[in-house]
């Protein structure tokens, strides 16, 4: 029951580069468990080899966690399996496009990158879109443009 | 030092000297795009090579307290590249050799080893279709791309076969299956990399291989300088933070 309580406040803290997204959203809330003693030891995997938001994301995870009661927390970052952006929920992609980031499209299994040929708009709902740029704001990200509202926007890149 | 140290200190100080590079270019690349694009790049291959450094010890320690004797990196990332023509050239020939290198050491029985080359895997194959993309784009551009690009190839391609000698390695790690044999990477290398010349209307250089010695930590002139740039101020103001 408690081990429960401890992954709902682990899994509800924001992720600091797309805050509407919980790290349970994007999928890399791992593991989170609590021994007898009351220490809790959470597992998050990073996103991009070298995401800078990791660090962040420690610091929150222990504030969360510590607020909520729990006095003894670890957090460890596990590389393997990687992460994939097929691991972001159904929850996640409304919330990106509703925060004006394309989602990505499915990764599938351990297939060569797929290219992305369309990409919705999340502005004006448009396919009429360009890729402007396949690095963005973020190592998560790539730059594209609407040609129908003119508006640009980021696109969450499929890994 | 242990012979698996020691073989993922050669995989993460390629990483981390490339990152160092591509940091030179933000804000000065030919577009704001390519700066961050160029950025992000740089960024990928530092977490690459913190994930591996810790394995072995103190990361920072590593990075900004090593003497450049201590560093196993290949010539290839260390030179200058303040020509983007060659910036394009050498990523393309990295990114194809750690995308080789990457897929196959997934399999490796080291486990840090085996899960940084599966994130890694698949943030080198961005950056190896970003730098096919630009290849050719100047080699099947203006004529004045084209030489500037060609020049380029002819600078880097010496350095290519480094990375292919295992001759620094201990076979039996890769007979325990921890390392993956660099000279088994090399068709596999050219066969990412050929098909861009082409496209790209360059040449294949005939030129003879440079003589190495990165991952005996023999280095190049400019390693200096890009190690008292990239270690000066952990070294001038130990424990800074901001």
């Amino acid at each position: 029951m408690t081990t429960t309580t401890a992954r709902d406040v682990a899994g509800s803290v924001l992720d600091p580069e797309l805050p509407v997204l919980s790290i349970d959203d994007l999928g890399i809330l791992r593991d989170v468990t609590e021994d007898d003693q009351g220490r809790v030891h959470v597992q998050i995997t990073p996103t991009y080899s070298g995401c800078p938001a990791m660090e962040t994301i420690r610091t929150d995870l222990v504030e969360a966690l510590t607020t909520a009661g729990y006095q003894h927390v670890s957090v460890e970052f596990v590389l393997s399996p990687a992460w994939t952006t097929d691991w972001i929920s159904d929850e996640g992609r409304r919330k990106l496009e509703e925060y004006g980031v394309a989602p990505p499209a499915p990764a599938g299994a351990d297939g060569p990158v797929a290219l992305t040929l369309s990409v919705r708009c999340p502005h004006c709902g448009s396919v009429d879109t360009r890729e402007s740029s396949r690095f963005g704001s973020t190592a998560c990200k790539a730059l594209w443009v609407c040609q129908s509202c003119r508006e640009p926007f980021d696109h969450f890149k499929t890994l | 030092m242990t012979d698996r140290d020691g073989y993922a200190l050669a995989v993460a100080d390629d990483a981390l000297i490339s990152a160092q590079r591509m940091g030179w270019w933000i804000s000065r690349a030919p577009q704001l795009e390519e700066d961050v694009a160029l950025a992000n790049i740089g960024l990928d291959q530092l977490g690459q090579a913190r994930a591996l450094l810790a394995s072995v010890g103190d990361e920072d320690e590593l990075a900004y307290l090593r003497d450049e004797r201590a560093f196993r990196n290949v010539h290839l990332v260390e030179r200058d590249q303040s020509d983007f023509g060659v910036a394009m050239v050498r990523l393309l020939l990295f990114s194809a050799w750690q995308s080789e290198l990457y897929a196959a050491l997934r399999a490796s029985s080291d486990p840090t080893l085996a899960g940084v080359a599966g994130k890694a895997v698949k943030e080198v194959a961005y950056h190896l279709d970003h730098a096919s993309r630009w290849v050719v784009r100047l080699g099947d551009g203006t004529g004045e791309s084209h030489r500037r690009v060609q020049d380029a190839l002819e600078q880097e391609w010496p350095f290519l076969d480094e990375l292919f000698d295992g001759s620094w390695l201990d076979s039996a790690l890769v007979d325990q299956g921890v390392a993956v044999d660099p000279a088994g990477l090399r068709d596999g290398v050219l066969a990412r990399v050929l098909p861009v010349l082409e496209e790209a209307t360059l040449t294949v250089p005939e030129v003879s291989p440079a003589r190495g010695g990165g991952r005996q930590g023999l280095h190049t002139e400019q390693m200096g300088y890009l190690l008292a740039e990239m270690q000066h101020l952990a070294r001038s103001h130990p424990g800074a933070t901001w």
